[in-house]
């Protein structure tokens, strides 16, 4: 028979588990220290980020919070890659991404701490907040990037969704307008193999997540989501052709969700020990500080004084959050409407002397 | 002046916003070349490009979500799902995004978005395309849900809707979209949202509706009339925010109130205006307040479907019933 169509997935890996490279044909990237060393201290201040928050919801100072634990590189090659004035739709979890492009920490401590002023956040006002629905943002990007196009923008529309997320109809309805109108989108999945209880392979028969782009007529690449080099060239490549009216592209980062789904899930019930403790081995931070110290680029001792630093600058965050009084009740409808309808005042009025009289 | 129907008015109304504004643009199945399946974009395609009319692939999911990440980027879409039975996919991006990204973003981002259907039963249409449910939309706070019922307010409020900084859940009774022509300028003049419109006066006895409903009520109020009963017919147009003073103002005036509208009855809007009334005009009312709506069933195929409808006798019925007491 002859054949309609051929497809092929390709994967890209520069640096290895160990740290040591596995490919002659680096980009610029790979031998640029200054910017290697200033990505990977933040991946590391969002490890210490992460650690804290989730220390604070065990002591009751915090809401549920979803750990980042183990995506640092994807996240942070994400928000690296993009301009201001692209538009991130994120899930819930790529506080790498954010810091980056300018979110405060105590905005999402100040989130996960049960205020909406934390979506107010100090990032792009054109930025999406966090989305909880799963893959819905994906749509948004989509439409974010529908956009640009109509208004004849150079910019770009980066959505991050899971493995699990993938299985929705919004990731597949986002892709696919993608790619029947050319419209400048990154999807990115970040594959880290469990979908809270749910591995990898219960959500799809698919070889690869990447390869459901192929479907939609986009670009498709799986990379080393653990590889920072790897991720961040993926990403570098995938926003140029876009801005340039290339097209969407599907990037799968394989990574590994070294924590529980949130502080609310106990992975211990589901998960073997053996799998994780394998995926440590395997983690995103350990390879790059090995390589930039193959590269007399990093030192122990900076490492230290780097973590110290972050932590200083962690706590000043969470003192900040602490110290973030609760919104009055009237905050509930003021925000509803532009203009607040005369039933809903009625209500406002209602509420405040209800709260009036209940202290 | 030109005399045009509903659905001709919602046609004008949208040309002369996309005129008007370019960062309105109109997405659907079916909108562009072929001017939507009732023809309510009909030309704008043509006159404003396939860049700001968009057909869109076929996925209601991928038209409202799409629709949410243009409004929060400042664009104004008008977004059309081709049938209200067919908005079900919608729902999760109009209630958890749409009607909420105001509140949660505490105003950063905004969402002045429309969401077009055409809505209702009675034109003999298959399964799935005669659904009347509105009353899913009403509860969700931060959405306006409006139907406008002549050509005149389908012109009106839909600028007003375009123009209107929330999302607007706009349902077109496509019963009526060509029953009858009006004069309608189109000067770009919008109507008010969040009224009443008080089609006819009366001091006998109050029916409240909206959408399709409209024109058998307004021939129910012709038989009571014939009776000599003088009865008052409001159209609630903008179910929410919901303008219950015009409603209770007339209630005050005649004692006696008669809801229809062709959805279900429980749980339906009219629910909620019945229990505004038991709650705000119980001294005003001198009968029990009744409701004339759909059954608590599926809207059948259409050799049932007149028989489901409120119909004018039905309507005149419950008047009578409702003056005969005390």
């Amino acid at each position: 028979m002859p054949t309609a169509a051929t497809f092929e997935i390709e994967y890209l890996q520069y640096l290895d588990a160990d740290g040591k490279l596995v490919r002659d044909d680096l980009p610029a990237l790979a031998r640029d220290v200054r910017e290697l060393v200033a990505l990977y201290k933040e991946m590391l201040f969002v490890r210490v980020f992460d650690s804290k928050a989730v220390a604070l919801q065990r002591t009751g100072k915090l809401g549920t919070y979803a750990s980042c634990l183990g995506h640092e590189a994807a996240h942070i090659a994400i928000g690296s890659a993009m301009q201001e004035d692209d538009v991130f739709a994120p899930m819930y979890r790529e506080y790498g991404a954010q810091f980056h492009r300018g979110v405060k920490p105590r905005e999402v401590l100040l989130y996960w701490g049960g205020d909406e002023r934390g979506s107010n956040f100090s990032g792009p006002a054109h930025d999406f907040a966090w989305c909880v629905p799963i893959a819905t943002q994906c749509l948004h990007a989509a439409g974010s990037a529908l956009a640009f196009k109509v208004r004849n923008e150079p910019r770009v529309a980066v959505t991050v969704v899971g493995d699990g997320g993938s299985s929705k109809g919004d990731f597949y309805g986002a892709i696919n307008v993608a790619g029947a109108m050319q419209l400048p989108l990154v999807a990115v999945i970040v594959n880290n193999q469990w979908a809270i209880s749910v591995p990898r392979n219960a959500q799809t028969g698919a070889k690869t997540l990447a390869q459901k782009g192929i479907a939609a007529g986009l670009e498709c690449l799986q990379v080393d989501g653990n590889d920072l080099i790897a991720m961040r060239t993926a990403m570098d490549f995938a926003i140029k052709r876009a801005r340039h009216g290339h097209g969407g592209m599907v990037i799968e980062a394989v990574t590994y969700r070294l924590s529980d789904h949130t502080t609310a899930d106990d992975a211990r019930r589901y998960r073997p020990d053996d799998e994780v403790k394998a995926a440590w081995q395997r983690e995103p931070l350990k390879r790059m500080k090995t390589y930039l110290m193959s590269l007399n680029a990093w030192t122990e001792e900076e490492e230290e004084a780097w973590k110290a630093e972050c932590a200083a600058k962690v706590d000043a965050e969470v003192n900040a959050y602490l110290e973030t009084k609760s919104q009055p009740i009237e905050a509930m409808f003021d925000y509803t409407w532009a203009e607040l309808p005369a039933d809903l005042a009625a209500q406002r009025a209602e509420a405040i002397a209800a709260d009036k009289s209940a202290h | 002046m030109p005399q045009i129907t509903l659905i001709e008015g919602v046609t004008q109304a949208l040309a002369w916003e996309m005129k008007n504004d370019p960062s309105v643009v109109v997405l659907g199945e079916d909108v562009g070349v072929n001017g939507g399946v009732f023809r309510a974009t009909q030309g704008l395609q043509q006159a404003f490009g396939s860049a700001r009319v968009i057909d869109t692939p076929l996925d209601e999911l991928t038209i409202a979500g799409l629709t949410v990440g243009l409004a929060a980027q400042g664009m104004k879409p008008v977004a059309e799902a081709q049938f209200e039975g067919f908005i079900y996919p919608m729902m999760e991006h109009i209630a958890c995004h749409a009607a909420r990204l105001r509140t949660r973003t505490r105003g950063r981002m905004t969402c002045p978005a429309v969401f077009r259907a055409p809505w209702g039963g009675g034109i003999r249409a298959p399964e799935h395309h005669s659904e009347a449910n509105e009353h899913l939309f009403t509860n969700i706070p931060g959405i306006r849900v409006v139907l406008p019922s002549s050509p005149g307010r389908a012109y009106g409020l839909l600028l007003a809707a375009i123009r209107d900084p929330d999302p607007v859940v706009f349902l077109e009774p496509k019963r009526i979209y060509r029953q009858y022509k009006e004069d309608v300028p189109d000067d770009g003049e919008a109507l008010p949202l969040d009224v009443c419109f008080v089609l006819r006066d009366g001091s006998d006895i109050t029916l409240v509706t909206w959408g399709a409903q409209v024109k058998e009520t307004l021939e129910a109020a012709d038989a009571l009339a014939a009776e000599g009963i003088g009865a008052e017919v409001i159209d609630v147009a903008t179910l929410t925010p919901l303008d219950f003073d015009t409603i209770h103002e007339s209630v005050r005036k005649t004692g006696r109130c008669v809801i229809v509208h062709e959805a279900p009855r429980t749980a339906g809007f009219g629910a909620e205006i019945a229990a505004r009334l038991a709650n705000e005009a119980m001294y005003d009312l001198l009968a029990p307040v009744e409701r004339v709506t759909g059954y608590d069933t599926h809207i059948p195929l259409y050799r049932l479907e007149m028989k489901y409808l409120p119909s004018v006798d039905r309507i005149v019925a419950a008047a009578k019933r409702t003056l005969a007491a005390s």
